[in-house]
């Protein structure tokens, strides 16, 4: 493929905040009209590569590419030629609206920004519709946020993000403050437009049944780094690494019988930071299966199926450890 | 018909509730006319209690949670009564109210970035907790500060004590409001969807220091959340609102098994099952709108959008009360409640 191919490139991107090592040396590569979706623990670093895409702040090292150009030491200003077709839904949408302005403003604004002249009845038209699609009465846009309820809120900051029919759309934790119905709905609009429209998307969540519906590709981010990458097939049959394992296995089921008996991975507690990695792997002090190895030696990105893992216990040949025969140390394959 | 059986009021009351709310409603004044968000809501939480509360997102749970600590701004109108062992708090001045906040009932609100102070350090806010409510010496809170944070499972909380909210991420600010909410051990805590912004493992984590909470201070928690999994896991009652009202009220398994309100079924069923939509299948939806509350006092809030609906759903206004008299504990307010699987035992007693 060639690089104008994918929607978003990420190359060894690095973003330290002072001693915080958010994000460390991570690539990653969404082709056009795909969805990946980048999961991971909270305070992994999810949120700040959003925000190197988008240029809120500017990475340490690396390279951001969008439709193959090399946007990262672009000026905010040139950036926003191509910001018009790139969108981003905030994870806090309520600190992403303004409050001074009436939601039908917030909604319509990325079509002003893009300078094309729109009438009046349009463009209350085009809110109008905008704010249907995500489940919100019209008269929703005459409200300021803080009128709204926080999952409404949630759904204003969709609404801005679709109106302008981007080809990138940064969503990070699009539907959490939704309930299952409403999420339901902005998913299958979500896949919809997605089709139609065909835009590509780095779809930041913890919800693994979102997941499971909307991504094509999955990557699994743990301390600044990528530990695990593949389809949504692969990763959910035959997770590679341990952690991958663990956060799969501690996903809650809506059934308080089952979920009150349910085997889960326990993970270690000596919880590391990103102000200070563990050297080796850095998921080591609370893997299950961790040994010697591990301290001294980084796992390398091993290919592994149809993406990569980066455990000394993933071969290239498909052999895998199962953490949940951490006890006995096994390894399947 | 009595008030009581209107509102679902429970007949018989076996422990004296910790927090009482007798026909609760709001309405806010907008530029756009008047939004009923809340309607003759009741709810008792006794003593150690963990209820769950689940709706549509704008059904009035978060209304609900902050009227019962006079948190709504000054364009609502709340009527109706809240009592904290006994007292009103409804109309109560301000003063009296800041004394039960934070101390009595503590509060862990839905959107973190909002309620902290962005200019001040987390450890600093959580220390003022300390030191209003606990009366404990600056160190001490500090000291305390950093074993809160640790408990909430954030790393290098030693050293993260001395960040400002924009340092952190959505999930540690998260943990950061719990933090807060148990620092002085209070009586009722309300959690605003406590975990939204936390993947499983943190969750799993979160969840048992909410439960650790109760079994050792004997807290009574008000749980939002549209996240059925952690209903599952963690309630042993469940509130489920649409449009305003309560709907349906029952412990956690008869409800999961159970749903007798035609929302809670669709509520059930709209969650997404692993394993299924492998990017294949749609997902489930309930269609069309939450109503307007105000368009349509006198008839069942979800008649529009009902499979069952018929002309009586129309017309009036089911009340909430028990399907199966012998179940007095599961109270739904539907004309036509789902019917009940064959299998259930008490079907024999009912
Ligand atoms: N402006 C900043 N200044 C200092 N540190 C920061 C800043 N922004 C983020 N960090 C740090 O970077 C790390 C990664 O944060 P990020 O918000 O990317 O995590 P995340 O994966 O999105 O987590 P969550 O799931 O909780 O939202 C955290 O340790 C955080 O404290
Ligand atoms: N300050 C306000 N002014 C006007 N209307 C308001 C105000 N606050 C809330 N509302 C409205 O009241 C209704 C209930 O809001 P509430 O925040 O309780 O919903 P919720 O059940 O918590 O939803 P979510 O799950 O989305 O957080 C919503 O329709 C909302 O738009
Ligand atoms: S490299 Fe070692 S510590 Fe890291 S995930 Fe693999 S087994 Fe666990
Ligand atoms: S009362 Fe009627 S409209 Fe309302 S939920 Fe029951 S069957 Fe449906
Ligand atoms: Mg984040
Ligand atoms: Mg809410």
């Amino acid at each position: 493929m060639t690089s104008q191919e994918y929607a978003l490139e990420l190359s060894d991107l690095v973003m330290h905040f002072g001693a915080v090592r958010a994000v460390d040396g991570v690539s990653l590569a969404i082709p056009r009209g795909r969805v990946t979706a980048l999961v991971g623990e909270s305070g992994s670093g999810k949120s700040t590569v959003g925000r190197c895409v988008v240029r809120l702040v500017e990475p340490t090292a690396g390279t951001v590419r969008i439709a193959g150009a090399d946007v990262t030491h672009l000026s905010r200003r040139q950036l926003r030629r191509h910001r018009s077709d790139v969108s981003i839904v905030f994870q806090d949408p309520a600190g992403s609206l303004d409050p001074r302005m009436l939601v039908g403003d917030i909604v319509a604004e990325p079509l002003r920004l893009s300078g094309r002249r729109i009438s009046r009845r349009d463009r209350d038209a085009r809110v109008a519709t905008e704010l249907g699609r995500v489940g919100l009465r019209a008269e929703v846009a005459r409200r300021y946020p803080h009128e709204l309820s926080g999952g409404q809120r949630q759904r204003v900051s969709i609404a801005r993000a679709l109106i302008s029919e981007p080809m990138l759309l940064i969503a990070d934790e699009p539907t959490s403050a939704l309930d299952v119905s409403v999420q339901a709905s902005v998913l299958n609009l979500l896949a919809d437009l997605q089709r139609d429209i065909g835009f590509a998307c780095l779809f930041i969540t913890h919800d693994l049944s979102a997941v499971e519906y909307l991504a094509d590709d999955i990557a699994v981010m743990y301390l600044g780094q990528l530990v695990e990458k593949g389809s949504r097939e692969q990763i959910f049959a035959r997770p590679g690494h341990p952690y991958t394992q663990a956060l799969l296995s501690a996903a809650p089921v809506a059934d308080p019988e089952r979920q009150r008996q349910r085997q889960q991975v326990l993970l270690g507690d000596d919880l590391p930071t990103a102000l200070d990695p563990p050297s080796g792997c850095r998921f080591r002090t609370r893997c299950p299966l961790a040994f010697d190895r591990c301290a001294t030696e980084v796992p390398a990105q091993v290919e592994y199926g149809d993406g990569m893992a980066a455990c000394h216990l993933v071969q290239p040949d498909g052999t895998r450890p199962d953490v949940r025969a951490a006890d006995t140390n096994e390894v399947v394959s | 018909m009595t008030t009581a059986e209107r509102t679902g009021a429970p007949s018989t009351t076996i422990e004296t509730p910790v927090l009482q709310v007798r026909d609760l409603s709001v309405a806010f004044t907008t530029e756009s006319g008047t939004v009923s968000a809340v309607d003759r809501v009741s709810l008792d939480l006794a003593p150690g209690e963990i209820v769950g509360m689940v709706g549509e997102s704008g059904c009035g749970k978060s209304v609900t949670a902050m009227s019962i600590g006079g948190l709504l701004p000054d364009s609502a109108r709340v009527t109706g009564s809240v009592r904290l062992q006994g007292t009103e708090l409804v109309g109560t001045r301000e003063s009296v109210l800041r004394r039960v906040r934070g101390k009595d009932i503590a509060y862990i609100f839905q959107e973190p970035m909002t309620s902290l102070n962005p200019v001040l350090t987390i450890g600093r806010q959580i220390a003022e907790v300390l030191q209003v409510h606990e009366r404990m010496s600056r160190r001490a809170a500090r000291a305390r500060a950093v074993e809160l944070l640790s408990l909430v499972g954030i790393p290098s909380a030693a050293t993260r004590v001395d960040n400002y909210p924009h340092q952190l991420s959505g999930g540690m600010r998260q943990r950061v409001m719990i933090a807060m909410a148990v620092a002085c051990g209070p009586k009722v805590l309300v959690a605003d969807e406590p975990t939204t912004a936390l993947d499983v493992t943190v969750q799993a984590g979160i969840l048992q220091v909410l439960r650790d909470l109760r079994d050792r201070l004997g807290t009574t928690i008000l749980v939002i959340t549209h996240d059925l999994g952690v209903i599952a896991d963690i309630a042993d009652r469940v509130v489920v609102m649409y449009a305003g009202r309560v709907v349906e009220r029952a412990p956690v398994t008869d409800l999961f098994a159970f749903p007798y309100h035609r929302y809670t079924a669709g509520l059930l069923s709209a969650s997404p099952t692993p394993g299924v939509h492998a990017g294949t299948q749609r997902l489930q939806e309930i269609p069309g709108l939450v109503p307007v509350l105000s368009a349509q006092p006198d008839a069942c809030t979800f008649a529009d959008r009902c499979p069952a609906a018929d002309e009586r759903c129309r017309e009036a206004a089911p009340p909430l009360e028990a399907v199966r008299p012998a179940l007095t504990e599961h109270v739904a307010a539907c004309w036509h409640p789902c019917p009940t699987p064959r299998t259930r035992p008490e079907e024999t007693i009912a």
